[in-house]
């Protein structure tokens, strides 16, 4: 990516400064003509109204508003030359995309009609117009504003953010939702440019408790967006489910640095514990304790069986945990489904009765203040609460005495040591939390989805989790959140994608690992561990006395 | 000598068939600075393992102030021995101020609940830690780098981390491996100060090193070892005058280890 900008660059700026803008001039007029024309031959029944002209129906709005608002950006003084190539490059992937699936879905290039082209061509000529520009100088830092208006601020990103989710959500049409995301992003990566979403964060850190119950109202308020329907509020309380068990993974992973390919093995746990002891329609035990009691039930007992496959397998370093985790997770799942008297098998557990607590039924719909709010918004209302607490869980930890011996494990296990760390202990620590985090995540979960059985948690969910914790961003909580997002609301929404599921998060991993190592949201750790690197590499590894005397710990003999 | 703050008898670590440690005898009197000399390969870095609990010896006994010390790594870092590697081994990633606040993990209480839960007990031991820090990180003339990431420290600063993090260990004897190695003499130098003010802080130091002018500057006494067994033991002038000594870096092919 970045070679070919920068060769772009060169090539572009061979021209005169007024050629360029009289190239992007050109290159707006042209999406804007093309986004008024037609995307789509009119026989053919492209959806969306793409065959339509003179007004912009379809994904046809999505270059348009980019294009109307990169230009402000670009004379506003801001680092013009990068968000407006990051404007460009989301008309051109806009359009692109779009083009691809006209002539999919019609049979070949000619179903695509002249206003695809011509907004491709814009937007190629925008991307060529600003290349030519000159490079930016560094962003200048945003100024504070007085704790008001920065909580305005705060609260009208969050609404944003919010508004684009249910919008998203409403869109039915794969190509749509697509494009829809694909302007979302080019959005935030605009924002990105000009150093808005840092100064969001910034403001955050400084009205830290404030911004945090923003957040947490802006997530409360979702189920109030949907109108009674339960679809979407059921999905995000899976996606909070599965967040809440990455948060757990990203403890073990992203802190202690231990490979866990058998994660979802403790969920499982969670999970069999929550049905078992729910008295279920369809179970072997007879048994109903309170909610409450089940999740930190099923959660210790996650994290005893965390203890004791971490106890032997933790004195082992890297890829063999990986190796033994892997095992594990088999034999658990391999356990459920021929345990036949406690999981009753392949059948596994199922009518798990609704949560109640007092007179409150859990599973009904309720009314509050005058919203119709459907029955699973309860169980999303819990997982918000399970979500938070794992939040605050992991953000404490990390800064405390125990994180920085898990940093320290993670990055140097001898010198940990040596510095008077157990490192077993403080493994089988992290490993007991994860193990613990998971196990809650999976209680709830029993009740969320009714059921449980042994094909749930395969090694591939083991993977997915550990995905969604990678392409996220190791080490952090906004990381995991939002890798479970994209990692369960996208299959859900592109359901014709879901069998290319895998392969695409296997490209998208690939490209992330390649550009941009640390994840998607980085921590302060990781963002410097892999961009940090202006005080060169003076590192103690090229001395000559070193190279001389063979390394630390080998016996030194010759 | 009062009871002396190490005493190491017959320390022995074999690998296999080859001895690399034989039989060394060690006592360190509190506050003295003590010198481990010898060739590449003499098994001086082995015997910092055996002391440190990072390899068990295969045989003999050491003692902290008369108590036998036994045990793993982190437990003998809990009584009162800390180290610096040859090769660095800071936490990379971690700022100079996080690496010291790691050495305080043996000698601070808190737990997880402690921490999750920001109990009153937390939060001072966590301003003691950053007391710890600051004063730490002066005391080696780190203090204008604190934030930063120890990896992209200058050679020289990741040496002095490397001791401030030992020292917040609140260690009694402090053991360095090679402290100057790769230093131009002013640093070389530097580190000798560093190592006297450590001293006269009270804590006794072993020092290994192959800089002779640096060895014999410094030390009270000085032990040559080679090839795993220690072949002379006293101050600097006895030392330098031993013809053994003397063969052993210049004589006998046979003897020549690197």
């Amino acid at each position: 990516m970045r070679n070919v900008a920068a060769r772009l660059g060169t090539l572009a700026r061979r021209m005169p400064s007024q050629g360029a803008w009289a190239v992007a001039v050109l290159g707006a007029a042209l999406v804007v003509a093309g986004c008024l024309g037609p995307w789509a031959q009119f026989p053919f029944g492209y959806p969306g109204k793409m065959t339509l002209s003179g007004f912009p129906g379809g994904a046809r709005v999505f270059p348009l508003a980019l294009v109307a608002v990169t230009p402000v950006l670009a004379w506003a003084g801001v680092p013009r030359r990068r968000a407006g190539l990051v404007g460009a490059g989301g008309i051109i992937a806009i359009t692109g995309g779009n083009l691809l699936s006209i002539a999919d879905g019609g049979g070949g290039l000619g179903a695509v009609a002249w206003g695809a082209w011509v907004a491709l061509v814009g937007g190629l000529l925008l991307a060529f117009a600003f290349a030519a520009l000159p490079d930016d100088p560094e962003p200048a830092e945003w100024r504070r504003l007085p704790a008001p208006l920065e909580l305005v601020a705060i609260a009208v990103a969050l609404g944003a953010l919010l508004y684009a989710v249910v919008k998203g959500l409403d869109i039915v049409e794969s190509s749509r939702f697509l494009s829809f995301v694909a302007f979302v992003t080019t959005v935030a990566f605009v924002l990105q440019a000009i150093g808005v979403l840092a100064w969001l964060r910034d403001a955050s850190a400084r009205q830290r408790p404030a911004a945090i119950m923003l957040a947490a109202a802006t997530a409360a308020a979702f189920p109030f967006t949907q109108g009674g329907s339960g679809y979407w509020v059921r999905v995000f309380a899976s996606i909070g489910v599965f967040a809440a068990a990455a948060i757990g993974l990203n403890v073990v992973v992203g802190l202690a640095g231990l490979l866990d390919l058998g994660y979802i093995a403790f969920f499982g746990v969670g999970a069999y514990v929550g049905g078992l002891f729910a008295n279920a329609g369809l179970t072997t035990m007879h048994i109903h304790l309170p909610f409450l009691l089940v999740v930190l039930l099923g959660a210790s007992i996650a994290a005893v069986f965390g203890v004791i496959i971490g106890a032997p397998t933790l004195r082992l370093r890297g890829d063999y945990l990986a190796i033994v985790t892997l095992g594990f997770g088999e034999i658990f799942r391999i356990t459920a489904n021929n345990w036949v008297g406690l999981t009753r098998g392949p059948n596994g557990i199922a009518q798990i009765p609704n949560v109640a607590v007092g007179g409150f039924d859990f599973g009904e719909s309720h009314r509050v203040l005058g919203v119709e709010l459907a029955g699973f918004a309860n169980y999303y209302f819990i997982e918000l609460v399970l979500v938070a607490v794992a939040i605050v869980a992991f953000t404490r930890l990390n800064e405390s005495r125990i994180g920085r011996a898990w940093v320290a494990i993670r990055e140097d296990e001898t010198a940990a040591a040596a510095m008077g760390i157990n490192t077993v202990r403080l493994k089988l620590l992290a490993f007991a939390i994860g193990a613990f985090m998971a196990g809650a995540a999976g209680t709830v979960n029993s009740h969320v989805t009714t059921q449980v059985s042994p094909d749930s948690y395969t090694f591939l969910e083991s993977i997915l989790l550990l995905a969604a914790v990678v392409l996220g961003g190791m080490g952090t909580v906004t990381g995991a959140l939002l890798g479970a997002t994209v990692l369960f609301v996208i299959p859900e929404k592109l359901r014709s994608f879901q069998d290319k599921r895998l392969l695409l998060f296997g490209i998208a991993l690939i490209l992330l690992m390649r550009f941009r190592p640390e994840g998607i949201v980085a921590s302060r750790r990781r963002q410097r561990e892999f961009h940090d690197d202006d005080s060169g590499d003076n590192t103690g590894d090229n001395t000559a006395a070193d190279a001389m005397s063979g390394p630390p710990n080998a016996p030194v003999a010759t | 000598m009062s009871t002396p703050i190490l005493r190491a008898r017959g320390v022995t670590k074999e690998f296999g068939g080859l001895v690399a440690v034989d039989s060394v005898d060690l006592d360190v009197g509190e506050g003295e600075i003590v010198g481990l000399i010898g060739p590449n390969g003499a098994g001086k870095t082995t015997f910092f393992n055996c002391l440190t609990g990072m390899e068990e010896p295969t045989a003999g006994e050491m003692t902290y102030r008369g108590e036998a010390m036994r045990g793993q790594a982190y437990d003998i870092a809990r009584t009162g021995l800390a180290r610096t590697f040859q090769n660095i081994r800071l936490f990379p990633n971690m700022t100079a101020a996080e690496n010291v606040v790691v050495g305080r993990h043996c000698r601070t209480r808190t737990g997880v609940f402690d921490a999750i839960v920001r109990t009153p007990k937390f939060r001072a031991e966590e301003r003691d830690n950053d007391e710890w820090a600051r004063r730490l990180l002066a005391f080696v003339g780190l203090s204008r780098v604190r934030d930063q990431l120890a990896r992209n420290l200058p050679y020289g600063d990741q040496r002095r981390l490397e001791i401030a993090r030992a020292l917040a260990t609140e260690p009694g004897l402090l053991l360095l491996d090679e402290p100057t190695a790769g230093m131009n003499p002013q640093e070389t130098s530097a580190t000798g100060q560093l190592v006297r003010k450590i001293r006269d802080q009270g804590l006794a130091v072993v020092v290994i090193e192959h800089d002779m002018r640096f060895i014999f500057s410094l030390c009270d006494r000085v032990a040559v070892l080679v090839q795993g067994k220690k072949l002379v033991e006293g101050t600097p002038a006895e030392v330098q005058a031993d013809p053994r000594v003397i063969e052993a870096y210049l004589g006998a092919p046979a003897e020549d280890a690197s």
